[in-house]
């Protein structure tokens, strides 16, 4: 080992030690890229299992207690397997360049909370093949049902603790990062909206990670060590335990979705070929957003029985959350406007976004609504809601990005023509899919029954179908990302014709080590 | 809920050939929440229906909009892009008057609220429903009637394997319906002995979590007699989906007559209580109870899930010691899902479905227990 000058200036290490050991923001970009894609594809195959049996009333394929665990399953692995680590990975590749920084501050941390991962991962995915098969409960892990779980009890809380322990590590990594290694001139208001965006989200990720880890761990000492937190019999409450999951729960929704603002606002600009409209108010939007995610938890709680002036405050305090998020849309919308636009892939899905996710808003102001809300609490209209909000909103942003950044990542174009069929397949799949969810809901279908009464047949049925062809779509995607990964068209350094920002100044793939010299920006 | 007076107009506007002609199964094709039969189901009916509208009207607009861009201030028609970043007055109006809207639609809501929360008014009977796993008990508090609700067998028999399409009200027939007269406030009281569950009939407008050690509380006044189904709405395990509920809303006359027939089916087990049953008698009971409450766990052929529910044929337990059998069978056993049943089931019920455990599926112990060794045993 000779000095200073060995870290890896000059490239990575050969073999899978380069992987094990690196502390490269590009390779742990991509390291978090493939595991979430893997995890979506994990995820969507459960998605594939509980279309499949809903697919027509009575019990075909899977028994009760089995479906139980792929919704469960389903759900944690897509939210901590998928949609989280894409950001991260976003994160990675994308804060240094845009930032003008060399690396990541904190590198050996980053290679830490990168390995976390796929540990949790398996041992989630693992708990499949336990005495007692895997959690059942749902992903919320409601007491007391959550402790008839078995062998994979203990493991689904240690899973929780090493995907919390990842994500705060990540976190503070990206904090200080965007903290303290900004280009010379890059002031806070000059940053880029998704380097604005993921800050927000790090904060938001530190302040609930804890609450989350604290309430699961309470559980476990409920299990095994003889306390009473949720246990009425000791003295307990159940609802406490809400309390605490939903407390994380609803600034974990948030975790999800502004990364996928950040996306958004870089895309639209570059498309529309304008600048984004109403900056600083997108970052005032951004942090109203995150600040009231904080206050509004308990409106996933209507039902348990709230005194009115809880219900009250929880209402209000929750659609208020539609101004900050009309505030983007409009913003969205007044950048597009009298802007010169073109419709390449990224473009698609970004105003696939701006659409789909909206409606998820509007629905979302519905249930915000408390009286409504005692209807749609636990039917399939919920299950409609967040899917417009998670998958056309966190989803198609992660396809947004990734369509995005591939040419500038691998230096080769992706397929257009390949691109484009995977947007419209997806977007109109995907409507197929969950639209008909909130006839169901509205008809009386509660939410997580592996069987259903006959008069629910049709739209499950038509669901069914687009859940299949929206499982389909997803390997074009994977096909495009391995084309443009092997080779194709060379991109040039801005990729994009209106492409604005540091990122775009590098070669494309950019040099090991981004900036080695800070960029100055006016 | 599920009433279609649209459906039929609905099948024919979407055209579609698939839908279920029986007058039950109904609704297939349903697009909107039912008005329902409730003042509270009502409020929200009419809260859901301005809400819709709103956000149609709003969607409208912004979309329009959008796509109005999308289709003018494209490249491809020579469209040059504009300069402007920002504007405080367009910034200020598009935050106010979204706000405005929601103060708007808000006020509607808090007066639905307070018609929800309207418990305290004096009730004119009241009903404690229990959630167990995974069935219903009513209690009428006022009326001395207690029962439990289950899966009909119906639906049971063909759950496992069979073609549910000949069934009538497929997961949604119980074998004990809840029973109420029309016009009545009722007040219902909901709680949970295991883990929660939730009380949700969408023709009432209301749902409740039921929550163990907590009591909470919604209140119905029906004004059209007719049978209003629904489900458990919180997920509460294996057989969740399972546990349906159905309410009969009946005149006052024909509801007193029914609380007349339940008070004397009560007293009439009590008297069944007293006799010595022979074995056979409890054998074909046994099995009556067993299908009802133990055979969604152990399941009908007494082999258990391994790993998560253990077997009965052959089971230490239901071979070993009477006693010991009868003790876990009535006070359950901690930590697990196994219930105890000496507060669910009637003496009878529990030596009958005791003898069968120890004598059927699969198991010949000899021996078979009597309503009295039960009645002994509860303290």
């Amino acid at each position: 080992m000779n000095t200073a000058s060995n870290h890896d200036a000059h490239g990575p290490k050969s073999g899978i030690m380069r992987w094990i050991t690196t502390t490269n923001h590009k390779d742990i970009g991509n390291m978090y890229l493939i595991v979430a894609l893997a995890m979506f594809f994990v995820g969507g195959a459960m998605a594939m299992v509980i279309r499949a049996e809903l697919f027509q009333p009575g019990l075909q394929l899977v028994n009760p207690h089995f479906f139980n665990q792929m919704t469960t399953l389903h759900a944690l692995i897509m939210v901590f397997g998928a949609v989280m680590p894409a950001f991260v990975g976003f994160a990675n590749w994308q804060v240094p360049l845009m930032i003008g920084a060399p690396d990541m501050a904190l590198p050996r941390l980053n290679n830490w909370s990168f390995w976390l991962l796929p540990f949790a991962a398996v041992m989630l995915v693992s708990t499949l093949f336990m005495e007692g098969g895997a959690p059942a409960a749902g992903w919320t892990m409601y007491p007391p049902l959550v402790q008839q779980t078995g062998d994979a009890f203990p493991f689904l809380i240690f899973t929780v603790h090493l995907l919390g322990m990842s994500s705060i590590l990540g976190a503070i990594n990206i904090i200080v990062t965007i903290v303290n290694m900004r280009a010379p001139g890059m002031t806070l208001l000059k940053m880029p909206m998704f380097v604005w965006t993921w800050l927000i989200t790090a904060f938001l990720l530190i302040a609930v990670m804890p609450v989350f880890a604290g309430a699961v761990t309470m559980l476990l000492t409920d299990q095994y060590f003889g306390t009473s937190f949720f246990n009425t019999a000791g003295g307990g409450d159940p609802v406490l335990f809400q309390h605490l999951f939903w407390f994380f729960g609803h600034p974990e929704v948030y975790i999800m979705i502004l990364p996928s603002f950040g996306v958004i606002s870089q895309v639209i600009p570059t498309f529309a070929r304008k600048p984004l409209f109403g900056y600083a108010s997108m970052v005032y939007a951004t942090a109203a957003i995150a600040f009231l995610s904080f206050i509004v938890w308990a409106h996933h709680m209507f039902t348990v029985g709230m005194p009115i002036s809880g219900q009250l405050y929880f209402m209000y305090a929750t659609v208020l959350i539609a101004v900050p998020t009309g505030v983007k849309v409009f913003n969205w919308l007044a950048t597009m406007w009298r802007g010169s636009m073109t419709f390449e892939t990224p473009m698609l899905f970004a105003l696939g976004v701006v659409v789909m996710f909206t409606f998820g808003g509007f629905t979302g102001v519905m249930m915000g609504t408390a009286p409504t809300d005692v209807q749609y609490h636990d039917s399939y209209f919920i299950v409609a809601h967040f899917h417009y909000t998670l998958v056309s909103g966190a989803v198609f942003s992660v396809f947004c990005g990734a369509y995005y950044w591939l040419p500038k990542w691998t230096g080769y174009m992706y397929d257009e023509k390949l691109g484009k069929l995977h947007f419209w397949l997806t977007a109109i799949s995907f409507n197929v899919l969950f639209f008909p969810q909130h006839f169901l809901g509205l008809a009386g279908m509660p939410r997580r029954i592996p069987d259903y009464a006959l008069q629910f047949a049709d739209w499950n049925m038509v669901s069914s179908i687009g859940g299949f062809a929206f499982g389909l779509a997803q390997l074009i995607f994977l096909w495009v990302v391995i084309k443009a990964v092997r080779g194709g068209e060379p991109a040039s350094d801005e990729v994009w014709e209106g492409a604005d920002g540091l990122e775009w100044t590098l070669s494309s793939p950019p040099p090991y080590h981004s900036f080695n010299e800070a960029p100055k920006v006016s | 809920m599920f009433r279609s007076k649209t459906s039929t107009r609905l099948n024919g506007l979407l055209g579609v050939g698939l839908t279920l002609g029986t007058a039950d199964a109904l609704a297939a094709w349903t697009l909107n929440l039912s008005p329902g039969v409730t003042p509270i189901s009502r409020a929200v009916f009419d809260l859901h229906t301005l809400l819709m509208w709103v956000c149609v009207v709003i969607a409208i607009g912004v979309f329009g909009v959008m796509f109005w861009s999308i289709f003018h201030h494209r490249k491809s028609r020579g469209a040059v892009p504009a300069k402007f970043t920002h504007s405080t007055i367009v910034e200020v109006v598009w935050t106010t008057i979204p706000f405005l809207i929601l103060v708007g639609t808000a006020i509607p809501a808090t007066k639905a609220i307070i018609l929800m929360e309207e418990t305290g008014e004096a009730a004119d009977m009241t009903i404690k429903v229990t959630g167990y796993q995974w069935k219903w008990k009513y209690e009428y508090l006022d009326e001395d009637i207690s029962f439990f609700s289950n899966l009909a067998a119906t639906s049971r028999d063909v759950r496992n394997g069979g073609d549910p399409r000949g069934v009538k009200n497929y997961l949604l027939e119980v074998d004990n319906e809840l029973v109420v007269p029309v016009n009545k406030r009722i007040r219902f009281l909901i709680t949970a002995d295991d883990v929660l569950h939730s009380w949700w009939i969408p023709a009432f407008g209301m749902k409740r979590d039921a929550i163990p050690g907590f009591m909470n509380e919604m209140w119905a006044s029906i004004d059209t007699p007719g049978t209003y189904r629904g489900q458990c709405a919180e997920l509460c395990g294996k057989d969740h989906g399972y546990m349906p509920i159905v309410v009969v809303a009946k005149s006052e006359v024909e509801y007193r007559q029914w609380v007349a027939g339940k008070q004397g089916a009560a007293r009439a087990e009590q008297a069944a209580a007293g006799k010595t049953w022979n074995k056979a008698e409890l054998l074909a009971r046994g099995e009556q109870v067993y299908n009802t409450s133990c055979a969604a766990c152990h399941q009908a052929n007494g082999a258990g899930l391994p790993g998560v529910f253990p077997a009965i044929t052959g089971s230490a337990v239901a071979i070993g010691p009477q006693d010991a059998h009868l003790d876990i069978v009535m006070n359950g056993k901690k930590g697990t899902a196994m219930q105890a049943f000496a507060a669910q089931l009637s003496d009878t019920d529990i030596a009958a479905v005791v003898s069968y455990q120890r004598n059927a599926l699969g198991n010949s112990v000899g021996d078979s227990v009597q309503p009295s060794d039960v009645k002994a045993k509860r303290r």
